[in-house]
């Protein structure tokens, strides 16, 4: 054991814990609910947390943990990202003890109550895992910095007057605050690598297709994929272990074998070839985050992996291209948002009237920013110019995604061009809060998977290493950000609130 | 230069069914612009000879077996409807008087 507080430890320790009964799921999550508690207001992390159903699922898995069960995840406290519905109504549309709201943070779902449970849920719930709340984030995923957000900014642990990134804002600043072992947020073009990035933890954003999106408020369905955020790459690998698979009910998902990813982190990258594109080095870097990163790969190098200087040319492309897929993808999904099956109607006499001011009242400026963009691109006469347009030039990313990791096992990256910034910096201007994704939204166009792991600090603030590998190939990526983890002594890089016992 | 008109703002916003004020009808007219001109450099990409990728999974038609199971209940359901008449969600009225 580290001289850690038991709430900032990571869950492979406290899972060893467990095991030797040295510790308890109810000590665990008394030790997050502390920190829950102690920083609500000063971080604002967390929009529902339900204490007693954690309480009860705690001593659950210590009773099982005394039986000798040894799932992995048996009894470790999660947060869940309020974008996945969790089951809040029993089949008489009865309220369920312990079930949570989801509110995609936005106000359009103010008190919505899912009378089903997302496959994400469901799956760590098998796994024995012990669920605390739900994460605040921006108005349903879309955002940069957690601003969007209908409940109000969440702040960064390691300075609050900073942004935690986002989407999956409140699930990165949860995980690097102790009050949860691990987190799961969603990534359409970064939101859960950039607040990794931005708060010192481990995030993984999977294949697109490897992780059910059933149950996941859907903003983009063809970039949208969910993943984990965790204080360690081992842990990160644990919990998309427990996450990863087939699902029936989620037609993009694929059906291909789960590797055993724990199995991957052998430490050794003696011999693999990793590329560093040089366009992913952008205008407007800060000098400190490419100080750290570049830093990074020369880690690498002298664990024995071979640097290749690699170009993906269409780079500056990519910005332009999810600024048409994405938007355009959330207009449509997000036209269900009517005021009549289920969450807040605007009450006027007449029913398209009752669209127009449900939808107008209930959307924050972000979301509604973004259904003009895509309405508008999908618009007669603009389609073609527009959203054609975007599709072909995702062909060209893609393809030299492909031809470059035909060449290289992983590509390595920043994931966000600068560390933290001030709350409020940026919301006057979209495109500047935009650029915050370029390093990471080109992975989403390919549909690849990519983690962020921390790389140091600039000017105080964490710093995040992108590591990019082919598709379904996760094995290679955690392999890659685990030999880094364990070499560059960043491991337990904590926000200085955290205390140390 | 991506010039979006006052008019076509507001066409946007019936598309969407989005009721927008006379001050979010400005502001949006202005980041709209701004933003596709940053979307319009997109044109300059020859991609004469590229096809579309509306997915990047090759898969097809995903089909399953045609067989019934329990539905979700009328109840749970109608739980979240913020009108609603059993057994039916209510709406506003669709067609006016006189129409």
């Amino acid at each position: 054991m580290t001289e850690l507080d038991l709430a900032d430890r990571t869950i492979t320790e406290v899972a060893a814990a467990l095991q030797a009964r040295e510790t308890s799921s109810r000590e665990l999550t008394e030790a997050c609910l502390a920190r829950i508690e102690r920083d609500a207001e000063r971080l604002n992390t967390f929009l529902a947390v339900d204490d007693d159903a954690a309480r009860r699922a705690a001593d659950a898995a210590d009773a099982a943990l005394g039986a000798g069960d040894e799932r992995p995840l048996l009894g470790i406290p999660y947060a869940l990202k309020d974008i996945f519905v969790t089951r809040a109504l029993d089949d008489d549309g009865h309220d369920l003890p312990g079930g949570l709201p989801t509110t995609a943070g936005s106000f359009i779902l103010e008190g919505y109550r899912s009378p089903y449970a997302s496959a994400a849920q469901e799956r760590l719930e098998a796994a024995g895992a012990i669920l605390l709340g739900k994460t605040n984030c921006d108005e349903f995923a879309m955002g940069s910095s957690n601003e969007n957000s209908a409940y109000g900014a969440v702040h960064n642990p390691w300075d609050e007057t900073t942004v935690p990134g986002g989407s999956s804002g409140g699930s990165a600043a949860a995980v690097a605050a102790g009050q949860a072992y691990f987190a799961l947020g969603t990534d359409t073009g970064g939101s859960i690598r950039q607040p990794a990035s931005l708060t010192g933890t481990v995030g993984m954003k999977p294949t697109y297709g490897r992780v059910s999106r059933y149950g996941m408020v859907a903003f983009a369905s063809s970039l949208d994929q969910c993943g984990p955020l965790a204080r360690s790459v081992r842990d990160v690998a644990l919990v998309l272990q427990a996450i990863a698979g087939h699902d029936p009910r989620d037609s993009t998902s694929v059906d291909t074998p789960v590797p055993d990813y724990a199995a991957a982190l052998t430490g050794d990258v003696a011999g693999l070839r990793l590329g560093v594109p040089r366009e992913f080095f952008v205008t407007g870097m800060e000098p400190g985050v490419e100080t750290a990163v570049r830093a990074g790969v020369e880690t690498l190098e002298n664990l024995g992996a071979e640097i290749v200087d690699v170009s993906l040319p269409s780079t500056d492309r990519g910005l332009a291209t999810y600024y048409i897929i994405a938007p355009a993808e959330a207009s449509a999904n997000l036209a269900r948002y009517d005021g009549v099956k289920y969450g807040l109607s605007a009450d006027a006499d007449a029913l398209w009237d009752n669209y127009d001011h449900t939808r107008g009242s209930g959307f924050g400026a972000e979301v509604k920013r973004r259904i003009m963009l895509g309405t508008y691109a999908l618009s007669a006469g603009y389609y073609d110019a527009y959203y054609v347009k975007a599709q072909q030039v995702r062909t060209l990313i893609k393809d030299e995604f492909d031809a470059v990791l035909a060449t290289v096992d992983a590509i390595l990256a920043p994931t966000s061009p600068t560390v933290a910034f001030k709350i409020g910096a940026k919301v006057d201007d979209p495109l500047a809060m935009y650029l915050n994704d370029a390093c990471t939204l080109p992975v989403n166009i390919a549909g690849l998977p990519g983690i962020s792991v921390p790389c140091g600090l600039s000017e105080g603030l964490p710093v995040g290493l992108q590591v990019i590998g082919r598709a379904f190939d996760e094995p290679t990526v955690l392999r890659v950000a685990d030999a880094y983890e364990r070499a560059a002594g960043f491991a337990e890089l904590r926000p200085p609130t955290a205390s140390r016992a | 230069m991506a010039s979006i008109s006052r008019d076509d703002v507001l066409h946007v916003a019936l598309l969407a069914r989005l009721h927008l004020d006379d001050d979010e009808v400005d502001r949006m007219q202005a980041q709209l612009s701004h933003i596709l001109d940053a979307i319009e450099t997109l044109r300059d990409v020859d991609t004469s000879q590229v096809s579309p990728t509306a997915s990047v999974i090759q898969l097809e038609n995903v089909m399953r077996d045609d067989e019934p199971g329990p539905p979700m209940t009328r109840e749970a359901v109608l739980a979240n409807a913020p009108l609603r008449d059993d057994p039916f969600l209510r709406v506003p009225t669709v067609l006016e008087e006189g129409r």
